[in-house]
């Protein structure tokens, strides 16, 4: 099996295919079919995604089942995961079928809507494989399509102003990130991703229009990098696309938008940011470490004051990946570790949350708060995962979420004291929204008119949530599952960034005392 | 067996909570309790068996991260030993108990079962509480300290119906959660420092820490006084202590059984637990300790004022437990730590049984639970008069001063508390902590007969028809108050020799000497004496001052040996038996100031209480409202968070950020979104993807090209 990243890349894409060419007309029964065959396409895609995982070394730090082909135009077509990344496949391909089941109920133009996931899967998983930088580019890009029609068409009352919103954000970001890449490209010769890693960019301090610039290129490619990652994040303060899109987005749209696009940000810190860029990475990095605080604090307290529930979710999915980019840039391994399990849990945590919403918008049509309360009486089965997915979000230990939270905070509490006092607050706030969230929601008696018909959750539903519930404890009780996983290959590039700004770090002490 | 003892309360939550459906309410019921009860007896086994050694067993690997390795792992040494019996005694005594007070419920209609949850929920906090105390290391007791706050948050939440109890609910574990806080900052300071987190680790390593600067915020500290601090500012979320207390009074929302369980027996001592457990880095900071000290007292003080005039019967208990918690943090905060783990020990024996008691009382009135509206209901709940009745005799502190037949001769409370401020007498040489302690003995003894007789004696007040159907509760809730009872009478007398007797005793006791290496100190005063012999040996080590060297010397010197450390300079657990006469007397008659005063008050004249709070109104006042802690932080926190949420989200998100983001795309924006408007939207499809699509292969083209040549 010498293509399995390929084949798990593409047969989502086949699916999207099929449906495309083969599927006719617009009754019930296309409409089933169209739900059966994106379900086959994305359980299949899962079930070869685990022959990767069995396969996969985590002792060898380098990239595994490298495939690589001549493409059009003499581009590279290069595929291979390493510790970094395989997870995020793992966690794409397992979400794609939850994904699938949640949007069942789903009447309007179900042919195209099964499409733009399947080739949202594609792209997806292509992010994460890419080895080369203009495949990266293509595959990082064109991901923005589907999302963006999946918000534009299925979404709700002010779906264009949202969608607009997401797609002139991400892509102005991508735009510099686009220069970057050329300029990558003009001084190594070269789009291979693992040969960039190794490049030494350089890192000379220079003078631009009178600013210094500490660091040179490398911080201003690192900071075109950062343009479009930090969009896609989204770090404080350009993360104001993501609560509108996530309210006008259809349910399917936010548990994809927010389990796996995020990640797409944070991936790329690791994959690009911190290996290529270093210095640029050590200058900017205390920036960083600030910017995640404030997000944590400044998003968790917008999210108190909501009064929609997706909104909610929202704001407190941007005070998550503050943690990630803390855990990041503290460059150490809990961080690191931290930040990668904080996004991986993260997907299970608040794709189930946006699916809880889901549950009782499909039932009300309403997210607003104030329009629910008392459903435990009548809805415990959804009372239990709603809290169990309250919990694991506010961090609880025994779940997932506390042990990114955890290893994040300990990472950076060992680089920056004041930053890890500020973040850690984000206990205190994250329990607050979540907790008083659930109150209004679920708690109280059930005194609502329009309340007292509503159904549990169905068997559907249910199935849906068994296996996120199962993932948020196995992670939570036995996290070495995934710190096996990523910790070589985290110690790899923490010693690879270390010993590259060591010399960067002796020279600026040495201008430093110079001064003095 | 200890694996038995931690997760059959876990397996019993878990088949109650899942299967009653399928093994019906009462099989689910007896499920859980029964599995409590044989996790109860493996436990006194374990006790009564352990022959000192500190044990690790390892479960399964847990957080790991480069240097730090995290296990599931079970610690049994003597401090666990005895939270482990303290826990699983009061558990399966509350779940027996539970059986007759959760019967039936007016918060719940006929069709609802509300008590398998009840039951799955009393089990799920036993398997969390005693994760925590049997923890190896510090990140696995954060899990259990976590899971308990979880547990407290449900059961104090339980009638969900009610919004009083919602917000308690949100209230406990938001405030415990700011403790949390530091409790993190803690951990991560700990692992920062000795690169690990397991306590063995950390105990060795403790000398170096407390030599060693660590930059915390804007400036340089010594190590251990910060460690030391934080993880103090997570026990006294936990514990209620002062600043951090305002969640427990209104936890009293939950069901009683829940009030004797988690708020007075178990969890609100974890943070004592903490402390003690935290020995080895405690006897390193002598400045946090002392702040320890402080607040204990403080609280001590503080919350017996409250009691004093509450007029719900549960909130008088709840700010009793505030203000005991408070004397058990004097006592951990001079480093007597087997005395606050004695009071730990009595005191779940008497508060549970006032709890319980109390419960008995609000079943039988019809949940009525304002003291006002009680009144001569001796005669009615005959039983349950004569267990509050042992309860405060316990709480109160009686017994007969200076008599000592190898241990003193009083109720449970006597002997503990006592041992507490004789060594806060000894520990600040007759300071601040002695004097608060002292005062807060009068108040404690004051408010608690005040319950006893605005309860059970004077005419019965309030509602007629309630007080005619008053009725003493069933057998399956008075044998629990027998057993508590028991404990609360004997468990002071029982316990005193291996907890506060003498440094050898305690030292054995707690593993951290040998039985066999020290020489058995022959006890001064074997039988029958009118003079405690700690007060004999006064007079014959009169002028060496405070040393008894060969006492201090039975302690190892180094930390990592048994359950506790106490630093050689520590003097302060012997120097209590050399208290002067007057000192060890006063604690009792401070309790009898604050009974003759009750007396005075609500039987002979209950018309001067009335009288007394119209002329005192403001300090009244102050008191009822509790030192308004609560409006306090409501305006200081909570509305700010939530102006400051709101200025955020407008100002910031909507009007600065997107407002500038969207003067930047002032015209594309409006573009887009007319054309778009304009358009069928079954063209929408069509275009935006040749849009899209047209700028990535645009790019792609022009990187490709650019890179080409």
């Amino acid at each position: 099996m010498g293509n399995l990243l390929s084949l798990t890349t593409f047969i989502p894409l086949i699916g999207a295919a099929i449906l495309a060419l083969f599927l006719r007309g617009d009754d019930a029964a296309a409409q089933r079919n169209a739900k059966w065959v994106a379900l086959a396409a994305t359980v299949a895609s899962f079930l070869v995604s685990l022959f990767i995982l069995a396969e996969f070394d985590p002792n060898d730090t380098g990239f595994q089942m490298v495939e690589q082909a001549d493409w059009l135009l003499g581009m590279q077509y290069k595929m291979g995961v390493d510790g970094i990344s395989v997870l995020f496949v793992m966690l794409t391909t397992f979400l794609m079928p939850l994904v699938i089941a949640a949007c069942w109920n789903v009447e309007t133009r179900v042919k195209e809507y099964m499409i733009a996931f399947l080739v949202l899967e594609t792209l997806m998983l292509g992010v994460f494989m890419a080895l080369d930088l203009i495949l990266f580019y293509l595959f990082f890009e064109a991901g923005l399509i589907p999302m963006f029609l999946i918000i534009g068409i299925w979404g709700g009352k002010d779906r264009i102003y949202a969608s607009f919103k997401f797609f002139l954000y991400t892509f102005l970001g991508s735009v510099l990130m686009l220069v970057a890449m050329v300029s990558m490209f003009s001084i190594a010769g070269t789009t291979d991703i693992p040969t960039l890693m190794t490049t030494e960019f350089p890192s000379d301090s220079f003078s631009l229009l009178g600013i210094n610039i500490v660091g040179g290129v490398q911080t201003l490619m690192w900071l075109a990098f950062f343009a479009s990652f930090a969009v896609k994040m989204p770090m404080w303060p350009v993360h104001t696309w993501l609560p509108d899109a996530h309210v006008q987005a259809p349910t399917a749209g936010s548990v994809v938008l927010a389990a796996i696009l995020l990640k797409m940000g944070g991936y790329g810190f690791l994959r690009f940011s911190l290996p290529m860029f270093p210095v640029g990475s050590e200058v900017m990095g205390p920036l960083v470490l600030w910017l995640s605080a404030i997000a944590i604090v400044y998003t968790s307290l917008v999210a108190l004051v909501q009064q929609d529930m997706k909104k909610l979710i929202a704001y407190s999915s941007v005070a998550h990946m503050g943690y990630v980019t803390m855990g990041i840039f503290a460059v150490n391994q809990q961080g690191i570790d931290g930040a990668i399990f904080q996004m991986i849990s993260h997907g299970f945590i608040s794709g189930a949350l946006f699916l809880c919403v889901g549950v009782i918008y499909d039932r009300m049509h309403t997210r607003d708060i104030d329009a629910y309360g008392g459903l435990v009486n009548r809805m415990p089965a959804y009372a239990l995962i709603f809290m169990f997915f309250t919990m694991a979000n506010v961090g609880l230990p025994g779940t997932s979420g506390f042990v990114g939270e955890f290893l994040t905070l300990m990472g950076v509490f060992q680089v920056n004291t004041w930053v890890a006092l500020v973040a850690t607050s984000g206990v205190i706030l994250s329990a607050s929204y979540g907790l008083w969230l659930y109150r209004r929601v679920v708690m109280g008696d059930l005194i609502k008119e329009s309340l007292k018909s509503i159904t549990d959750m169905n068997m559907r539903e249910r199935w849906i949530f068994a296996p996120l519930v199962v993932m948020t404890l196995l992670l939570g009780v036995y996290p070495v599952l995934v710190t096996d996983i990523i910790g070589p290959s985290v110690t790899a590039l923490v010693d690879q960034y270390e010993s590259a700004t060591a010399a960067f770090n002796a020279a600026n002490d040495v201008a430093a005392s110079e001064v003095n | 067996m200890f694996s038995i003892i931690l997760f059959a309360p876990l397996v019993g939550a878990l088949i109650c909570g899942f299967t009653w459906k399928i093994i019906g309410e009462k099989g689910a019921q007896w499920t859980a309790t029964s599995l409590l009860v044989l996790s109860a007896v493996l436990s006194w086994v374990a006790f009564v068996t352990f022959d000192g050694t500190t044990n690790s067993i390892s479960l399964l690997r847990w957080i790991e991260s480069g240097s730090l390795a995290t296990d599931w792992a079970i610690r049994v040494d003597r401090l666990t030993l005895i939270m482990l019996i303290v826990i699983t005694t009061v558990s399966s005594l509350v779940h027996l108990y539970s059986f007759g007070y959760m019967a039936h419920d007016d918060n719940f209609s006929d069709d609802e079962s509300y008590r398998p949850r009840f039951f799955a929920y009393l089990s799920f906090f036993t398997f969390a509480m005693l994760m925590l105390v049997t923890a190896d290391n510090i990140v696995q007791m954060f899990f259990g300290w976590e899971g308990v706050g979880v547990a407290s948050y449900l059961l104090i939440g339980f009638y969900f119906k009610k919004p009083s109890a919602n917000a308690a609910a949100i209230k406990a574990f938001v405030v415990n959660r700011v403790g949390d806080f530091a409790f993190l900052l803690g951990i991560f300071g700990l692992f920062l420092l000795t690169d690990g987190i397991s306590f063995d680790v950390i105990f060795a390593q403790a000398p170096q820490i407390a030599e060693t600067q660590i930059q915390f915020l804007w400036r340089e500290w010594n190590a251990a006084e910060v460690i030391a601090i934080l993880l103090f500012i997570g026990a006294m979320g936990k514990s209620a202590q002062l600043f951090l207390h305002t969640w427990l009074p209104d936890a009293m929302e939950g069901p009683t059984p829940v009030s004797a369980l988690i708020h007075a027996a178990t969890m609100v001592t974890a943070g004592v637990f903490l402390i003690c457990r935290m020995s080895p880095i405690m006897e390193f900071a002598p400045v946090a300790t002392g702040f320890v000290v402080f607040l204990g007292a403080t609280t001590a003080f503080f919350a017996a004022t409250i009691g004093l005039v509450q007029n719900d019967i549960k909130r008088v208990i709840a700010y009793s437990t505030c203000s005991q918690l408070g004397y058990m943090f004097v006592a951990a905060g001079l480093g007597v730590y087997s005395v606050a783990m004695f009071h730990l020990l009595t005191h779940a024996f008497f508060k549970a049984l006032l709890f319980l008691g109390a419960g008995s009382v609000i079943h039988g009135m019809h949940h009525e639970q304002d003291m006002r509206n009680y009144g001569g209901l001796k005669d009615k709940l005959p039983k349950t008069f004569w267990a509050m009745m042992i309860g405060t005799l316990a709480i109160t502190g009686v017994g007969i001063p200076l008599l000592y037949v190898g241990f003193p001769v009083g109720f449970a409370g006597f002997v503990s508390k006592d041992a507490i401020i004789e060594s806060a007498y000894a520990g600040t040489a007759g300071g601040y902590a002695f004097w608060m302690l002292l005062i807060a003995a009068g108040m404690t003894s004051f408010y608690s007969w005040r319950l006893m007789f605005l309860t059970f004696y004077g005419k019965p007040r309030g509602d007629k028809h309630t007080h005619e159907h008053a009725h003493e509760s069933p057998t399956v809730m008075l044998v629990p108050l027998a057993v508590l009872a028991f404990g609360a009478i004997f468990s002071g007398m029982v316990f005193y020799k291996p907890f506060f007797s003498n440094d050898t005793n305690v030292a054995v006791f707690f593993g951290a000497a040998d039985k066999s290496e020290v020489t058995v100190e022959e006890d001064h005063a074997a039988g029958f004496s009118l003079i405690a012999p700690a007060y004999a040996a006064t007079a014959e080590t009169e002028g060496e001052g405070t040393g008894d060297d060969h006492a201090a010397d039975v302690w190892p010197a180094e930390p990592g040996k048994g359950a506790i450390y106490k630093a050689p300079d520590n003097h302060v657990l012997h120097e209590a038996h050399l208290v002067s006469k007057w000192v060890k007397v006063s604690p009792f008659i401070a309790m009898l100031l604050g009974l003759g005063l009750a007396y005075q008050m609500y039987i002979r004249r209950p018309d001067l209480p009335a009288k007394l709070a119209e002329q005192q109104a403001p300090l009244y006042n102050f008191l009822l409202n509790k030192w308004y802690f609560d409006e306090l932080y409501n305006f200081v926190f909570v509305r700010p968070a939530l102006w400051v949420g709101g200025f955020f989200w407008k100002r910031g998100d909507q009007g600065t950020i997107d407002g500038g983001i969207n003067g930047l795309a002032m015209g594309i924006v409006p573009f887009f979104t007319r054309t778009v408007n304009r358009m069928q939207s079954g063209y929408l499809f069509t275009y935006a993807f040749a849009m899209v699509v047209g700028i990535a292969i645009l790019l792609t083209w022009v990187t490709f090209t650019g890179g080409a040549n």
